[in-house]
């Protein structure tokens, strides 16, 4: 449903770096080479950080990668143990000039890391930059390999070295500078503002959490397996989007901050993105998604961001990147008089029973659970199917002569959302805004009344 | 003398072949990660033994084959057969909540095969027999009745011996369904781990009342499960006539020799329209009938054929014909020529509706094979003389819960006491008959 015709204009820039639109790939094996690059930009992609560089090739093992999969989908998450680049530094600059050349709105950043010396980084920052690049982006965040040999995350978990390298090449770097920031860290907010510090014009984030994807059950080794050996591994993938929305919302909400955020974590689909980009990133990079899928998903994307813009009445990016930036506070900011409770829709219950047990034992043990005689069906209005066999009706949800009917007791319902959340009938379990017993305020507000005599202790739930 | 099929080998293979294919591992993991893993989950409910269905299933989806047979074979010995023989539809998958949600269910049937082939393929035991009691127990009947209680009663640690009529054992699951729901061997198969258990057999021992009288002074307890005898007459002329053949007769050929060796007629009259006509119609049409015909006296809305079965039938081109009855069975030169039919109009509504036959509506139905299929009937007549058995309509009167009948030790099950069921319907019936033997044997010691 759109109220608005007129397609929006998905034209980005972040820090300067101007792309056809807000999608991104990732610094990673998507964009090792120019024939993968120039097929995402044909794909639909509107920018590409280059697989990052060294000075020289590293040699990599074999296996790389090892997928976490849920019941029956695959790739939840990913991890890899594979480094940066294993071609030629000359190898890549030429194929990124070719590129650029062939593409030229487009955006394309290069991801460098190269020993922590000042001559080392001022000469491939010139190097990188002679090819007509559009930006730089510093890899502070590589978790593994690197990381033991004094780069990547061990430059982006002290606040100092981050300053000090993002410093030596702000010195030398005529393009945009973004720095790659590590999630490995316990507060990312102190490496964000060191970025700052050393002069970054924006950031990326995340990069992969450190990792072990998982044990091989029958051979014992840890996965991926390079001859019966493991190591620590980056992880990333739809499951690690909620840590990176933080992340990202805790830079973008930090007042010490205030530079440009590209948002990076388990995007695989258009509310994905827009989730980033109203919690402060300027735009998105992907990797596991076409990993998994290929280029050809950024057209998904595209199309579900533009839908949507049209719905909302956005025109352009800026209309709401970071608009629920200040909706995230402190857990004390919170009203403790908002009430809502759960609300079965009967008449859309197909008798699972899933939100009794996750009530019952995972929970505030606030739903029933009554058995309806086959005589009374038709009085719970239940939208259970019928077959007809045998000159019999045989009802779905129903067995050994009876049919479960649930209901919330509202009394001591404490409006936690399992339910609604466990619930696979769509529409079923919605949450309903009740009227308070308590007057609005928060926990420190609490805290004064309490402490002033203004009011007695809020009950616990009668149930307990 | 009706002709074997001249249906090549290749053909009757493929004719014959599985009607639901095994699944890969990569169907089973798909369509298990399709279950919702229900609370209180009406599959489990829908089922006859109560085989808690969310957990095999579960056990599938998370690589665990040998733990789901498991789940399934504690509550149902017999859990492959029923794989491959359980009217689902109007059992656990009639009752998925799926079925709601997604227009259509798990395929439970399905995965349950997968993780009873499992078992079976790799030759697994997951029962052991119980601690000696030093009491023993006749089981009389080789059907799923009986030895699902067989299996049970070791699993307890009474000793068991088993007594057939015929010369195989498994009754209904070895000889009474079409080889392409159940093969012979794959029966077989199913009933050696409850061998290994411990059970003694007795072949070719058909037990009469004298038979029973002995048992049970012999053994501490008896369980009767004798299943279902034959068809029951129709009292019209000609139903001596070669071609006119009975429905498990019918069915008995394609286990008891090779499918070559099968006789079926060109132009094949199924009467009557349960479950078992259409397991006949089926063969015959898969066996090389050119033409099928059901006959039927009331309509498809009073058949006790399930819906699927009806398809099933319809897709093998089987042809239907309602409201007729029979009235005679025409030869010439000593073999069948046709089935002379007359018209019958209901009166009232239901199965219940009473039939009238039209006057002078009587037509034949040409055919070289008429199969009677309206319903078998119990097996008792050597009960009748049994001092304290009681009987309704035909049917042996038992506690329902202990199958206890009047008689103190002696228990029944199966089709016998039912006028025909399923196979899960006769395993839950060993299973309580088992339990309520093993109190009766536990109350004097």
């Amino acid at each position: 449903m759109t109220n608005n015709t007129k397609k929006p204009n998905l034209k980005s820039n972040l820090a300067g770096i101007r792309s056809p639109n807000p999608f991104w790939l990732a610094s990673a094996p998507p964009t090792n080479s120019a024939y993968q690059v120039s097929r995402a930009f044909e794909a639909g992609w509107g920018g590409a950080v280059w697989k990052t560089l060294g000075h020289e090739p590293i040699v990599n093992v074999s296996s790389r990668y090892g997928g976490l999969n849920y019941d029956g989908r695959k790739l939840m998450g990913l991890n890899n143990i594979e480094l940066i680049t294993d071609r030629t530094l000359e190898t890549n600059l030429k194929e990124i000039r070719q590129v650029k050349r062939d593409f030229p709105d487009h955006a394309v950043i290069v991801s460098l890391m190269v020993e922590s010396t000042r001559e080392a980084w001022h000469d491939i920052v010139k190097r990188t930059e002679d090819t007509g690049c559009d930006g730089l982006e510093l890899n502070f965040g590589c978790p593994h390999g690197m990381s033991e040999r004094g780069m990547g995350a061990a430059v982006g978990q002290v606040p100092e070295y981050t300053e000090m390298v993002t410093a030596w090449v702000k010195e030398v770097a005529q393009t945009p500078v973004l720095v790659k920031l590590t999630p490995n860290v316990t507060d990312i907010t102190h490496m964000g503002r060191a970025a700052v510090a050393g002069g970054a014009d924006g950031v990326s984030l995340i990069n992969t959490i450190n990792s072990i994807i998982g044990v091989d059950l029958d051979t014992l080794s840890p996965l991926p397996s390079v001859a019966g050996k493991g190591s620590h591994g980056g992880y990333c993938g739809p499951a690690v989007k909620p840590i990176a929305l933080n992340m990202v919302q805790k830079l973008a909400s930090d007042p010490g901050f205030g530079i440009p955020i590209s948002g990076i974590g388990g995007i695989q689909a258009w509310q994905d993105t827009i989730e980033f980009m109203l919690l402060g990133a300027g735009n998105v990079q992907v990797c596991t998604a076409v990993m998994h899928y290929g280029f050809r998903i950024v057209e998904h994307l595209i199309s579900g961001l533009e839908n949507w813009m049209m719905g909302k009445n956005f025109c352009q990016l800026d209309d709401f990147i970071g608009h629920t930036v200040s909706s995230v506070g402190d857990w004390n900011e919170l009203d403790l008089s908002y009430k809502v409770v759960a609300e079965i829709d009967q008449s859309k219950c197909i008798h699972c029973g899933l939100c009794f047990i996750a009530c019952e034992d995972g929970a505030h043990q606030s739903i029933s659970q009554t058995r309806i005689a086959e005589d009374d069906y038709p009085s719970i209005g239940s939208a259970a199917a019928v077959t007809l066999s045998a000159g019999k009706t045989f009802i779905a949800g129903a067995g050994d002569g009876y049919l479960n009917k649930y209901e919330i007791k509202e009394d001591t319902c404490v409006g936690c959302n399992l339910c609604s959340l466990v619930c696979p009938a769509d529409g079923c379990i919605t949450m309903v805004e009740r009227e308070s017993s308590i007057p609005s305020m928060n926990w420190s507000q609490y805290q004064d009344r309490l402490a002033k005599g203004e009011m007695e202790p809020i009950p616990p739930p009668e149930h307990l | 003398m009706i002709d074997k099929t001249h249906l090549s080998a290749e053909l009757l293979a493929e004719n014959f072949a599985d009607l639901h294919p095994a699944f890969s591992r990569d169907e089973a993991v798909t369509d298990a990660s399709r279950c919702l893993f229900c609370y209180d989950a009406p599959c489990t409910r829908a089922c006859p033994t109560g085989i808690d269905v969310p957990r095999f299933i579960r056990q599938i989806l998370h690589d665990n084959p040998a733990g789901a047979a498991e789940t399934i074979l504690d509550e149902n010995i017999f859990g492959g057969s029923c794989a491959r023989a359980c009217p689902t539809e109007v059992l656990c998958e009639g009752a998925c909540v799926d079925q709601t949600l997604l227009k259509s269910p798990v395929q439970i049937g399905r995965l349950q095969r997968y993780g009873t082939d499992f078992a079976a393929e790799h030759g697994l035991r997951f029962f052991e027999p119980g601690a000696d009691t030093g009491k023993s127990v006749a089981v009389i009947g080789s059907g799923p009745a009986g030895l699902s209680c067989a299996n049970s009663l070791r699993r307890l640690g009474h000793a068991v011996t088993v007594f057939e009529a015929r010369d195989i054992l498994g009754g209904l699951n070895t000889l009474g369904i079409s080889a392409y729901k159940i093969t012979t061997e794959f029966s077989l198969s199913e009933i050696q781990p409850i061998l290994d258990m411990g059970v003694e057999v007795r072949l070719g021992q058909r037990i009469d009342e004298e038979g029973l009288s002995r048992l049970r002074s012999e053994y501490e307890a008896v369980f009767l499960a004798v299943g279902l005898g034959a068809t029951a007459r129709l009292g019209i002329p000609g139903e001596d006539i070669e071609g006119v053949v009975e429905s498990l007769d019918f069915i008995f050929q394609s286990h008891t020799g090779p499918l070559s060796e099968c006789r079926v007629g060109q132009n094949v009259v199924v009467l009557g329209a349960g479950n078992t006509a259409i397991d006949v119609a089926t063969q015959a049409a898969r066996l090389g009938a050119k033409k099928v015909t059901i006959a039927y006296r009331r309509t498809d809305k009073e058949m006790s054929a399930f819906a699927y079965e009806y398809d099933l039938a319809k897709a093998d081109g089987v042809e239907f014909r309602w409201l007729v009855q029979p009235v005679e069975f025409i030869e010439e030169n000593g073999a069948l020529t046709g089935v002379k039919m007359s018209r019958v109009r209901a009166v009232g509504e239901g199965r219940s509706a009473r039939l009238e036959q039209v006057e002078r509506s009587e037509f034949i139905i040409p055919c070289d094979m008429a199969i009677k299929a309206l319903g078998q009937t119990p097996v008792l007549d050597f009960t009748r003389g049994i001092e304290g058995m009681r009987s309704e309509d035909g049917q042996l009167i038992m506690d329902p819960d202990t199958r206890e009948s009047g008689i103190a030790g002696l228990f029944l099950g199966g089709d016998c006491t039912h006028k025909g069921a399923e196979i899960v319907d006769a395993v839950q019936d060993g299973k309580v008959a088992a339990s309520g033997i093993d109190t009766f044997l536990r109350k004097d010691s």
